[in-house]
C-alpha cells in the first residue's frame, strides 16, 4: 500500500513539478503540499488524471499555527472511489492572503469554505458565497484560531424586559479550568537561584 | 386586460418547524408553490466541539463524539477511537472489534428505524413512528446493559471498548436480531407500496451518480445514487472483512430510492450481528497496554504499578505521538471522518470532525429547485440529516 501511494506521489510530483512543494507518507496515508495559487490546479488534476481519479472531495478544514509566518495549512481531503484511495492535499497561507476557491472543481467545497473562513478566518478568493455558516448571525472572530478563548467574549440572555436576547460580556462565575499535565521535568525548566552561575563557570 | 405582474416571495421555513429535523432555518424563495431557491442556514446548534476538544485530553474527547449524532452515537465514537488508535500504532483485541461492530450495526439500526419513521411521519404516516420507537427501546436497553447509558454511551475508547457484555446480553441481542426482520416486514406492509408514500417521494429529489459525488454523498444516499460504495467493503475495518453481507444500490437515487436502500440495510444490519455473535473470540475486550487503556480494577487494589498507571491516565492521559490521520468509518449516514493532528502531547492539537450530513443537506437546493413546496420536506427527511452532527 505505501508503495503504491508513494508511486502515486511521485508521479503528482512529477506531473506538477511547479505546483507541488513536497510529497509525504505518515500512518500509511499520503499528504502533498501545494503552492497556495496552485490548490484549484492540484484538485483539478487530481480529480481528471486517469491514474489519479478523486472523484470526491470529501473535507476542507484549516489548521492553525501560530508561530508559523504561514500559520494555517488549508487541508483538502479526497477520495478516488476507482482506486480505492485517498490522499490528503494541504496549501499555507496566512491572515491576509486568499487561498483560491475549489468551488468550480468541485460543488462539495462549497459549504466546507464557508466552513473553514467561519472558523478559521482564511479567506478564499472567487468563492461564490463566502458567508459565515457556523456561528452566529453578526458573530465576531474566528472561534478555532488558538488565541480565540474557549469561553468566547460574548454571552446570550433573554432580557425580560427589553423582550429581546441581548448579549453581554462573558461573565464567569467560576474560573476557566485548564489543566496542564505534561510532566514537569519534560515541560518546564525548572531554574533554581544559583543556577545561572554554574553555566557561567562552564562557559 | 392589464397583465399581472406576480413577485416571488421568501418563505421562512424553521427553525421550529417540526419537519425541519431539529435546527434547520431554511430561507425559501419561492415562485408560487414552486421552490426557486432554498438556503438553508445552518449553526443554530453549534456548540464547538472541535474547540472543546482541543482543550482535552484524548479520553475525555470520547463523549463529545455521543453528542454529535445522537441519533447513532456510537458510531461517531467508532472513527475516532480508530483515529487515536491509527496514531498510537494499536489495534484493540479480536473480542473488543468484534463487540464494537455489533454495537455499530446495532447504531446503523437505531438510526435507520429513526430516519424511516420520522421520514414516513413528514410524509404523513404516524403508525410507523409509533412501532419504531418501541423497536429503539429495545436496542437502546442493549446499550444500557453493556455501557450503562441509553444514548450517550461513551463505549468505544481507543485501545478497545469500556467494558466486557455482561452473561446473556448476547443471546438476547442474538434473539433480537432474530425477530427483528418481522418488524421491517410490518413497517415495509405499511409504506414500500403505499400509494399515498410512493406519490410523495418516487421521483422526487432525483440525484445522479455523478452529481452525488460532486457533491460529497456517502452512505446511503450516495448508494441510491447507483454508486456501489461501501467503506465496510472498500476499506474494512474492525474485522468487517471476515463478515459475508450485501451492499443494497439504489438506481433512481430519489427519495424513495433513500428510503428503499435504509431497509435493505437493516435486515443486513441482522445478518452481520448474527454472525458476529456466532464468532465472538474469547478474551480482552481492550489493549493490555495499561499505558494507554485502565489497568483492572481488582489490580489496582494490590499493585501499585497499576495504580500508578490508572493515576496517570485519568488525570494526564496518554501521550500520543505527531502526526495527522484522516480517518473514516461507515456510519449510518455516510462516512464520518475524524482528521486528527497530534503533536505529541496528551491533547489532540486540531480535531476536525467530517459530518455525512453537512455535504447532504448542501444539496437541497439542487435537489429540491423545481419542485413543490411538500416536496422539500420530503427530500430534508429522506437526506438523512440530524444536527448534532452538522452544526457540531
Amino acid at each position: 500500500m505505501d508503495l503504491a501511494l508513494q508511486e502515486l506521489g511521485e508521479y503528482i510530483a512529477a506531473a506538477l513539478p511547479e505546483e507541488i512543494v513536497e510529497t509525504e507518507i505518515g500512518f500509511g496515508e499520503l499528504t502533498v503540499l501545494a503552492q497556495r495559487g496552485a490548490a484549484a490546479t492540484v484538485l483539478t488534476f487530481l480529480r481528471d488524471d486517469v491514474n489519479c481519479q478523486f472523484q470526491q472531495l470529501l473535507d476542507v478544514c484549516g489548521v492553525d499555527y501560530p508561530e508559523r509566518e504561514l500559520r494555517f495549512d488549508v487541508v483538502y481531503n479526497l477520495l478516488s472511489l476507482t482506486h480505492n484511495r485517498r490522499i490528503r492535499v494541504k496549501v499555507r497561507t496566512d491572515e491576509e492572503t486568499p487561498v483560491p476557491s475549489v468551488t468550480g472543481v468541485f460543488s462539495s467545497a462549497n459549504w466546507w469554505e464557508r466552513e473553514t473562513w467561519d472558523l478559521m478566518g482564511i479567506l478564499f478568493s472567487d468563492h461564490p458565497d463566502l458567508r459565515r455558516i457556523m456561528t452566529d448571525y453578526g458573530f465576531e472572530g474566528h472561534p478555532l484560531r488558538k488565541e480565540f478563548p474557549t469561553t468566547g467574549y460574548v454571552e446570550v440572555r433573554y432580557d425580560d424586559e427589553l423582550k429581546r436576547v441581548v448579549y453581554e460580556p462573558v461573565k464567569l462565575v467560576q474560573e476557566y479550568r485548564t489543566f496542564d499535565f505534561l510532566s514537569p521535568w519534560e515541560g518546564v525548566q525548572a531554574l533554581l537561584p544559583g543556577d545561572e552561575k554554574a553555566a557561567k563557570e562552564d562557559g | 386586460m392589464t397583465e399581472a405582474h406576480i413577485q416571488n416571495f421568501n418563505l421562512n421555513f424553521g427553525p421550529q418547524h417540526p419537519s425541519a429535523h431539529g435546527v434547520l432555518r431554511l430561507v425559501l424563495e419561492m415562485d408560487g408553490e414552486v421552490i426557486d431557491r432554498a438556503d438553508p442556514h445552518v449553526g443554530l446548534l453549534h456548540r464547538g466541539t472541535e474547540k472543546l476538544i482541543e482543550s482535552k485530553t484524548y479520553l475525555q474527547a470520547v463523549p463529545y463524539f455521543d453528542r454529535l449524532d445522537y441519533v447513532a452515537p456510537q458510531n461517531q465514537e467508532h472513527a475516532f477511537a480508530l483515529a487515536t488508535e491509527k496514531l498510537l500504532g494499536i489495534q484493540a483485541p479480536p473480542r473488543g472489534q468484534s463487540i464494537r461492530v455489533v454495537y455499530a450495526e446495532i447504531g446503523r439500526c437505531l438510526n435507520h428505524i429513526f430516519t424511516t419513521c420520522a421520514f414516513a411521519m413528514d410524509v404523513g404516516a404516524m403508525t410507523p413512528m409509533l412501532w419504531g420507537f418501541e423497536e429503539r427501546e429495545l436496542l437502546m436497553e442493549f446499550c444500557e446493559r453493556v455501557s450503562g447509558a441509553r444514548m450517550h454511551m461513551g463505549y468505544f475508547r481507543p485501545g478497545g471498548v469500556a467494558f466486557d457484555m455482561p452473561d446473556g446480553l448476547a443471546e438476547d441481542i442474538y434473539k433480537w436480531a432474530e425477530h427483528f426482520p418481522t418488524f421491517i416486514d410490518d413497517c415495509e406492509s405499511l409504506l414500500t407500496e403505499n400509494r399515498i408514500f410512493k406519490q410523495r417521494t418516487v421521483d422526487i429529489g432525483a440525484i445522479t451518480a455523478d452529481q452525488a459525488l460532486d457533491w460529497g454523498f456517502t452512505g446511503p444516499n450516495l448508494r441510491a445514487a447507483g454508486v456501489p460504495w461501501d467503506l465496510r467493503k472498500a476499506q474494512p475495518y474492525d474485522g468487517y472483512e471476515q463478515l459475508d453481507f450485501d451492499i443494497p444500490v439504489g438506481k433512481h437515487g430519489d427519495c424513495y430510492d433513500r428510503y428503499l436502500i435504509r431497509i435493505a440495510e437493516m435486515r443486513e444490519c441482522t445478518k452481520i450481528i448474527k454472525q458476529c455473535l456466532d464468532q465472538m473470540p474469547d478474551g480482552a475486550v481492550k489493549s493490555d497496554n495499561f499505558k494507554i487503556s485502565p489497568p483492572p480494577r481488582g489490580e489496582m487494589k494490590r499493585s501499585m504499578e497499576a495504580l500508578i498507571h490508572h493515576f496517570k491516565l485519568y488525570t494526564e492521559g496518554y501521550h500520543v505521538p505527531a502526526g495527522d490521520t484522516y480517518t473514516a468509518v461507515e456510519a449510518p449516514k455516510g462516512e464520518f471522518a475524524v482528521y486528527l493532528v497530534s503533536d505529541g502531547t496528551n491533547k489532540p492539537y486540531r480535531c476536525k470532525i467530517r459530518p455525512p450530513g453537512f455535504a447532504h443537506l448542501q444539496a437541497l437546493e439542487l435537489l429540491s429547485k423545481g419542485h413543490m413546496l411538500a416536496d422539500v420536506v420530503a427530500n430534508i427527511g429522506s437526506l438523512d440529516i440530524v444536527f448534532g452532527e452538522i452544526d457540531r
